[in-house]
């Protein structure tokens, strides 16, 4: 089984995994950083985003063999006490409900903003239409990234 | 008809409760208490933290433990649970911090989330727990003091005597944990809430967003396997052979082999559904390994034969004969259409509705037939579930509903005493009625059982779509006439299902005409079936108020009118035995939408519907504006409106709600699953539409009809009226009515042929 030094929340990573194996199960089963989500499993549903040299990417889509010298970041690396400003608009208007997705949509609006730090309302959805949310907190994550957006 | 505010029903084997008026006015309650603090047990959970009793934990440092005994699927009880505990209690919001319990039916009643029971059945133990925690530390301080308790007042988790002296709960509680409860506490009068009815922020909401190990998922423990399985491709097959030891030589595989998740003699009940309990179990190191070696394994499948189980279904034991056969959506229709127009089995009948229609010229009658598919859950995080089978006993862990629903399969299964059985409840990525039906935990018990190691079960997201208990697919026939002056004469109801029909014969409109009739019955299948966020009614809620709307139509009034009008009839002049809703809280959200939407002046450029629906002892309004930007039209403005007695925590309530109509205007639109020769047509997400941010309307507002009955619940009541709401408003938009969901194909065929 090859081995593979990664890049991950700013720290050098070794893993031992099948060329194959897919980022998202990497993070999950080999270092242990459960915050990033198994969904689908084919790139539908956002919630294994993460960032790779600072793009979001589905990481149930990227094999490890494909990550190289890029940066990984993951939710677990967003911010340092989990003060991004889009951690802090979640929180404060209570995105969640069961929570599952919502690290996958967190990590696709932070991408968002680095590129575009005011996007209109049409600039969310196109952004974001990748993310499912079964709970249908859509309105406020919304409202979360514009008011990140502002922050 | 009316709940009374306060009033003691039964709040659970251990605490025996009995309401008295005390002279104050406030409520008393009665009540004997056999729990640790009566018997003078202290139990610490931590090495520092005091229990009262089996809901509330004092630390030392002055932070409260709230024990939440209904899992978390994200309807907030890890939050409003605790806001009920701190309001009774007195504590300082800020002390408070939720812990799920573990499945303890000796400490705990109802430990199911489902039915959207949690709070309505939660409130009074809750309260009673708080006020309990709260007179015990009085108590205590009134003894050391050698003061009277009634000199005590608490506040923000410290309690106060009139001569300055004074002490936070962290100071009184090993003291207090040792009080015997009184015969009578009080509870407050709702007047005097400072918590409950205040919006607070989700207790789990930083761990959400930082991505803390929360979910069945994420659990993990030493030297724990992966574990996957294999099931038929298709409903009415079975495995005939498979290559096991191509698939244990595969690097990280640990065993793969054939098993049963329920044997054949095995009683089952009602949560008990599964489609399939003949099942391959792969288990490997990583979860990787078992996703390559699930694709790679080897295997022929048969037809299943017919087949035969006991059921108990709460009590009364019934054979169930789950049928052979491949079916089809086409077979499926054709089989509730040919029902349909058999001679179905009465339900209710007031009055003489077949007089009426034979009565009644042709044009002043209508007669419709709605239908709708299977839905999948699809909940975000796919079943999952971690076992440990040891000699020594069963520790389980992971999502579920219904804990107290699945310990007896899981022990019958692995051959333990239930008391042997450790049910850990994660936090539930989504659960929708899915995991009320937690076969995945028995299936990941009999697994460890088998390698004798501790394993994490893991459905991929095409296990979970392709072997769910589907939303059932439905047929529903109504028929009505109007006498001269368009008032509605007779009503009849046909509902038919596979494999359960739709039809709640007491509910609106009966009671509300004259001449009223329901039947129902139902298709048997081989396909797996169960509760799906307001089973039953998110059909009849859908087609029912479509087709009143049809009838308002021809009646020539305006659908609220029409509909206050039955209300009103219900409640001056009721017709037959009972009905099971309060027509003046049904009226009361219809006329709360109607203020808050301005439907009186919207203006005819508008398009717009409405519905309203009561279900689970909740009632929900709603109405919705559609329009047409550059392409199909979609669901623009929704005006929501709720009845669900005290609201414990506005900012919560109003998200369960937007979510509720976002998943309800979703379904409508897209919601789908077919089925050829027994194969589910859908297997993800690239073909299982669901809806996504560029879909959902541009704002939904939520309103609350205020008054101070107890609470009840929210997770499915707002969800049945947004189908038909929002079919109605498509119909002023196209000129075409709804009758089949999902709405998009009709609407698909409008754009082609403009």
């Amino acid at each position: 089984m090859p081995t593979y030094q990664i890049d991950v929340n700013g720290q050098s990573r070794e893993v031992e995994a099948d060329a194959d194996t897919p980022l998202l199960w990497v993070l999950r089963d080999d270092l242990d950083l459960p915050g990033t989500k198994f969904g689908c499993g084919i790139a539908m549903c956002g919630a294994c985003t993460v960032h790779l040299a600072g793009n979001a990417v589905r990481s149930c889509s990227v094999p490890v063999s494909a990550v190289g010298s890029n940066a990984v970041t993951t939710i677990e690396g967003l911010s340092e006490k989990g003060d991004h400003p889009l951690q802090i608009a979640w929180v404060e208007q209570d995105v969640a409900q069961c929570g599952y997705c919502q690290t996958g949509q967190i990590m696709n609006a932070a991408a968002l903003l680095k590129r575009n730090p005011n996007p209109s309302d049409e600039d969310i959805d196109a952004a974001m239409t990748g993310n499912i949310c079964r709970c249908g907190t859509y309105l406020r994550i919304k409202e979360a990234i514009k008011t990140a957006a502002k922050a | 008809m009316k709940t009374q505010q306060n009033n003691v029903t039964s709040t659970g084997r251990r605490q025996f409760l009995k309401a008295s008026v005390a002279a104050s006015g406030g409520l008393m309650i009665s009540f004997s208490w056999p729990g640790r603090a009566a018997h003078h047990e202290v139990k610490s959970h931590s090495d520092s933290a005091t229990e009262l009793n089996a809901y509330l934990l004092v630390d030392t440092d002055g932070s409260i433990t709230a024990m939440v005994p209904n899992p978390e699927f994200g309807q907030n009880v890890m939050t409003s649970m605790p806001m009920i505990l701190a309001e009774e209690m007195d504590a300082d919001w800020h002390h408070i911090t939720a812990k799920q319990a573990d499945f303890m039916p000796e400490e705990y009643d109802r430990q199911f989330t489902g039915g959207s029971q949690s709070m309505r059945q939660g409130w009074k133990p809750l309260r009673t727990a708080g006020a309990g925690a709260r007179t015990m530390l009085v108590m205590a301080a009134a003894a050391k003091w050698q003061v009277p308790t009634s000199e005590i007042t608490v506040k923000n988790s410290v309690v106060s005597h009139g001569s300055g002296k004074s002490a936070s709960f962290a100071k009184l509680a090993a003291d207090a944990a040792l009080m015997s409860l009184p015969e009578e506490i009080a509870l407050k009068n709702p007047e005097n809430f400072t918590v409950i009815g205040q919006s607070k922020t989700n207790l789990t909401g930083n761990k959400v967003v930082t991505g803390q190990p929360m979910f069945g998922i994420d659990y993990k423990a030493e030297g724990m396997l992966t574990a996957g399985i294999v099931h038929p491709p298709a409903y009415g097959t079975t495995l005939e052979t498979a290559d096991l030891d191509a698939i244990k030589s595969m690097p990280g595989i640990v065993d793969a082999f054939v098993f049963d998740s329920m044997e054949d003699d095995y009683t089952r009940n009602y949560f008990d559904t599964i489609g399939f309990t003949h099942l391959i179990a792969i288990v490997g190191d990583k979860t990787w390994s078992v996703l390559k070696a699930k694709k790679a394994l080897q295997a022929k499948w048969k037809a299943a034969e017919a087949s035969t189980h006991k059921m108990d279904r709460f009590g009364s034991l019934t054979d169930v004969t789950v049928p052979a056969g491949l079916e089809s959506t086409e077979w499926h229709r054709d089989q509730m259409e040919k029902l349909l127009d058999s001679d179905l089995p009465v339900l209710r009948e007031d009055g003489d509705v077949a007089a009426i229609f034979s009565n009644t010229p042709a044009e002043r009658q209508i007669e419709r037939t709605y239908f709708a598919p299977y839905l999948a859950h699809n909940c975000m995080e796919p079943m999952n579930f971690f076992a440990n089978v040891t000699d020594v006993g069963v520790h389980v862990a992971g999502p579920l509903q219904a804990p107290g629903f699945i310990v007896g399969s899981v022990a019958k299964r692995v051959g333990v005493p239930e008391d042997k059985v450790h049910i850990e409840m994660t936090r539930m990525g989504g659960g929708f009625g899915r995991r009320a039906y937690s076969h995945y935990l028995v299936e990941a018990a009999a697994i460890s059982a088998k390698v004798k190691k501790p394993v994490k079960l893991l459905y991929t997201r095409q296990d979970d779509m392709t072997m769910d208990v589907y939303r059932p697919t439905y047929m529903v026939r109504f028929r009505a006439a109007l006498d001269e002056n368009n008032k509605l004469t007779a009503y009849q109801v046909d509902g038919v299902g596979v494999p359960e029909h739709c039809v709640a014969h007491n509910r609106y409109p009966a009671g509300a005409v004259t001449n009223y009739l329901a039947r129902g019955a139902a298709v048997a299948s081989n396909i797996s079936t169960g509760a799906f966020r307001a089973p039953r009614s998110n059909f009849m809620g859908a087609s029912e108020q479509a087709f009143l709307d049809e009838v308002a139509e021809m009646a020539g009034k305006d659908p609220i009118d029409f509909r206050l009008a039955l209300f009103d009839k219900a409640l001056k002049d009721p017709v037959g035995e009972a009905y099971d809703y309060d027509a003046s809280r049904y009226a009361g959200v219809l006329k709360e939408v109607r203020e808050k939407s301005g439907w009186d002046n919207m203006g005819d450029d508008v398009k717009r519907g409405v519905a309203a629906y009561y279900c689970h002892n909740s009632y929900a309004a709603q109405v919705i504006t559609v329009t047409e930007k550059g392409g199909l039209p979609k669901a623009d403005k929704v005006f929501s409106a709720m009845d669900c007695g005290i609201v414990v925590n506005p900012i919560a309530a109003s998200n369960m709600v937007q979510g509720a109509v976002i998943d309800g205007v979703g379904n409508a639109m897209y919601g789908e699953m077919t089925f050829t020769d027994g194969k589910p047509d859908k297997d993800n997400f690239d073909r299982y539409r669901m809806i996504r941010m560029n879909e959902i309307p541009a704002s939904v507002d939520v309103s609350f009809v205020k008054n101070t009955i107890d609470p009840t619940g929210l997770g499915e009541p707002p969800f049945p009226p947004v189908f038909a709401a929002l079919a109605n408003a498509l119909y002023q938009q196209t000129g075409e009515r709804f009758y089949e969901q999902p709405f998009i194909h009709q609407l698909e065929k409008i754009s082609k042929s403009a």
